[in-house]
């Protein structure tokens, strides 16, 4: 659910590159995912990345700067990586910031909590560049496990400074902005000890790299990777260099005699990286039995609470009840605030009417304003806000909880027999916020074609954009009591319509994966984090700041001008009609056979810049065709659309259609960027569109 | 004793003596710290039995029955 006016917005732009000119200092955030790097970067730059409490949840680098006495440093945050070996496309990323990127240091950030397996990457970076602090992290959390790290006794061990925080809660942060500011190379940073054949190869070969590489790469870290033969960091070393590094000729007889060595000791090419491995992990062992003190178990109640959300009997129930809960809220909460809205637009535009007939404006002008952009405005907020504004905070809360993963650790079964990856939940989670945002997302997939699996399917989860057109349609034609009851009733059917979703969306994978993407189910690895306790206020505060007012934003932007052309539409007239009846006349027969009419499908077609616009849209154009003046409040629009022949039936067919259509624009530019390719945006449209049309027209025949 | 990650039970721990699996994933659980001599304790299962969640080095992964299985336990 990342979308923020950072993340899609215009700046967004602005915040990949990295350099900042006037910056004294540049630093790189790295770190294992889910270690709070996000909140170590908004904490020192006041920046406001999301963050959220699961595993690659970064997958852009953002840069930001904080001063200090009168100096301007630059930080990098780079996505999530286990290893410098990378696996997936985001880790890439973060190995080609961390040993390509010419950041001055790297700020490591660490879990105290399970610092043992973050040295892993820590003491490869240090491979790299001695240029490094380590910021030990959620040192707060692993307190209360009854853990804890001397941070001194780290620093004396690793070389390098080390500053202990717990960033949630503001602390260390001036401490980590001092370092930054303090730095000077230190000079005795740790190097892991290897086996003796691997120093024995490594170091004539690093000799022999010195003079090669010029200080460009740290010639040791050279020497390792060349022993180690990883094929994709070779070539990206090559590309970095200019040349290919095993074939210059003074390091390729060097390379023959390192590799010999390494052959005699029995370690063939793919032994290397074990061993390499092994030493990394043997050394931070050792670290931590040294500065760390604690239980390494899992803690009981935690345990209790994974049991009861993944056992066989209570797992899904739990999931399922969670999210009724949380529609139910929506929708309870959404009611009053919707009806006071609508009456305060109504309100409004009467005044700005009698206003303008005041001023003796044209009375053409004065309608066009009033009934087009003002009432589809009006529509908008009044409908589409306070739903938003209730669930994005709900679901960022448990978002930050830690809960998200445990639903991808549940469903992975489904994923798999699908063909697809477990962690899909995740960017189908992040799909209810923003589908575009879903579609960045699928970068944590590490296989590519699970990676198109998750893209191509994942606008089949109704966004933040489209739920409230389902609580719209569900409270006007499918749940009409009102009150407690009526609300868990609809909350219900909403949940309903998302678990089709959902169905929609394992069954789309299932056939993705047995025609145009073949291949067998990779193997995800998938992070189970501790549960943390989420900052309440700053959730609300930031999911309605950030995301809420933006979406509401674009789709405000969107639905001003398609007021105005509806009401032009309706009012223009050629031969009999006008050209709205002419548009929606045609699209009429298209429209019967799916169960809904002309004017609904119209509204789809419009809605497609922003999906907030389509049941205003819809409204607008009925009313444009009849003699609308405006109703007293929300539920009376219900008699418009009885008057336009609505069943319930429209009613399911427009809210399947609704879940399983075209994506928005923003998210078909986003599937052809991340894809790169028009074949697969055609088909990321013409998937949900299909069973869309496949849902609707078998509804219709069956039930019509 | 041919023990595997697959084989230990709820509430079990053991010892990792070696990865079996190969590319990709061998490297992955490996960077997970997989690696030879890690404790390894199996915490809690999925609906379906499948996957299961394990803690290794003060962190809780997920594996699927075939990684898990891959894994071989034993020794020291």
């Amino acid at each position: 659910m990342g979308l923020t006016l950072n993340s899609v917005g215009r700046r967004a732009s602005d915040l990949q590159h990295t350099d900042t000119p006037r910056a004294f200092r540049t630093a790189a955030l790295a770190g294992n995912p889910n270690v709070g790097k996000s909140t170590v970067f908004n904490g020192l730059t006041g920046l406001r990345q999301h963050t959220g409490n699961w595993s690659g949840k970064t997958v852009l680098t953002a840069a930001g700067s904080f001063e200090l006495d009168g100096r301007t440093y630059a930080l990098v945050d780079i996505p999530g990586a286990y290893s410098l070996r990378a696996g997936s496309a985001e880790e890439e990323a973060a190995r080609d910031a961390i040993v390509f990127g010419g950041a001055d240091l790297v700020v490591v950030v660490c879990d105290a909590g399970a610092l043992e397996r973050n040295l892993n990457l820590t003491l490869q970076i240090l491979e790299a560049t001695p240029n490094v602090i380590v910021a030990v992290n959620l040192m707060d959390e692993a307190k209360k496990r009854g853990i804890s790290v001397d941070t001194a006794k780290l620093s004396q061990l690793l070389g390098v400074p080390v500053v202990p925080m717990a960033a949630r809660r503001g602390r260390g942060l001036a401490e980590l902005r001092r370092a930054v500011a303090d730095f000077i190379p230190p000079p005795y940073a740790c190097t892991v000890r290897y086996a003796d054949p691997i120093e024995d190869a490594v170091n004539g070969l690093e000799m022999a790299l010195e003079n090669v590489l010029e200080g460009r790469l740290n010639a040791r870290f050279a020497a390792l990777r060349l022993l180690e033969g990883d094929g994709k960091m070779l070539a990206r070393t090559d590309e970095f260099l200019g040349f290919p590094l095993a074939q210059h000729p003074a390091v390729a007889p060097a390379l023959d005699s390192a590799r010999q060595i390494l052959r005699d000791a029995g370690l063939e090419d793919g032994a290397v990286g074990d061993a390499l491995i092994a030493g990394i992990y043997k050394k931070s062992e050792e670290i931590c039995r040294q500065c760390v003190r604690g239980p390494a178990g899992y803690g009981e109640r935690q345990l209790k609470i994974d049991r009861l959300l993944t056992r066989r009997l209570t797992g899904i129930p739990v999931m399922l009840a969670l999210l009724a809960l949380i529609f139910y809220i929506t929708i309870r909460g959404a009611n009053g605030p919707s009806d006071l809205l609508y009456a305060l637009f109504e309100r409004l535009g009467a005044a700005m009417a009698e206003g303008l007939r005041g001023l003796h404006a044209p009375e053409a002008l004065t309608r066009a304003l009033i009934f087009g952009v003002w009432r589809v405005l009006g529509y908008v907020v009044s409908v589409m806000l306070p739903p938003m504004a209730i669930f994005f905070p709900l679901f960022t809360l448990l978002e930050d909880l830690g809960y998200l993963p445990r639903v991808a650790f549940d469903l992975d079964a489904g994923f798999r027999k699908a063909g697809a990856c477990g962690k899909q939940c995740l960017t189908m989670a992040m799909g209810f916020g923003c589908n575009a945002a879903g579609v960045v997302g699928c970068r944590i997939i590490d296989s590519k074609r699970e990676r198109l699996i998750a893209v191509l399917t994942n606008s089949l989860v109704p966004c933040n954009g489209r739920f409230p057109i389902l609580i719209a349609l569900i409270t006007m034609f499918l749940v009409t009591s009102g009150g407690a009851g009526g609300s868990v009733l609809a909350a219900l059917a909403l949940t309903g319509f998302i678990v089709a979703g959902v169905a929609a969306t394992l069954l789309a994978s299932r056939l993705l994966s047995r025609t145009v993407l073949k291949g067998e189910p990779s193997s995800p690895t998938l992070e189970l984090p501790p549960f943390r306790c989420p900052k309440v206020g700053e959730v609300i505060v930031r999911s309605l700041l950030d995301r809420t007012l933006f979406v509401l934003g674009r789709a405000a932007a969107v639905a001003a001008p398609a007021g105005l052309l509806i009401w032009l539409a309706a009012n223009v007239r050629v031969g009999n009609g006008t050209v709205l009846s002419a548009v929606t006349g045609t699209l009429d027969p298209v429209g019967r056979f799916l169960g809904m009419d002309g004017v609904i499908l119209t509204a789809f077609l419009l809605g497609i810049p922003a999906n907030e616009t389509v049941v205003p849209i819809m409204i607008m154009a009925y009313a444009a065709s009849g003699t609308f003046e405006g109703y007293e409040n929300l539920s009376a629009l219900r008699e418009l659309l009885l008057a336009n022949g609505w069943t319930s039936v429209t009613a399911v067919c427009t809210a399947l259609f609704t879940v399983l259509h075209w994506p928005c624009t923003t998210t078909l530019l986003t599937v052809k960027k991340e894809t790169g390719s028009v074949k697969w945006t055609v088909l990321a449209a013409l998937l949900p569109t299909c069973m869309g049309v496949l849902a609707c027209a078998l509804t219709a025949r069956l039930f019509g | 004793m041919d023990s595997s990650l697959f084989l230990l039970s709820e509430g079990d721990a053991g010892v990792v003596r070696e990865v079996r699996l190969t590319g990709d994933v061998r490297r992955r659980l490996m960077d997970l710290g997989l690696t030879p001599g890690a404790r390894v304790a199996c915490l809690f299962s999925a609906p379906s039995g499948d996957p299961r969640a394990y803690m290794v080095r003060g962190s809780v992964i997920a594996l699927r029955r075939e990684d898990a299985a891959g894994v071989a336990l034993g020794g020291q």
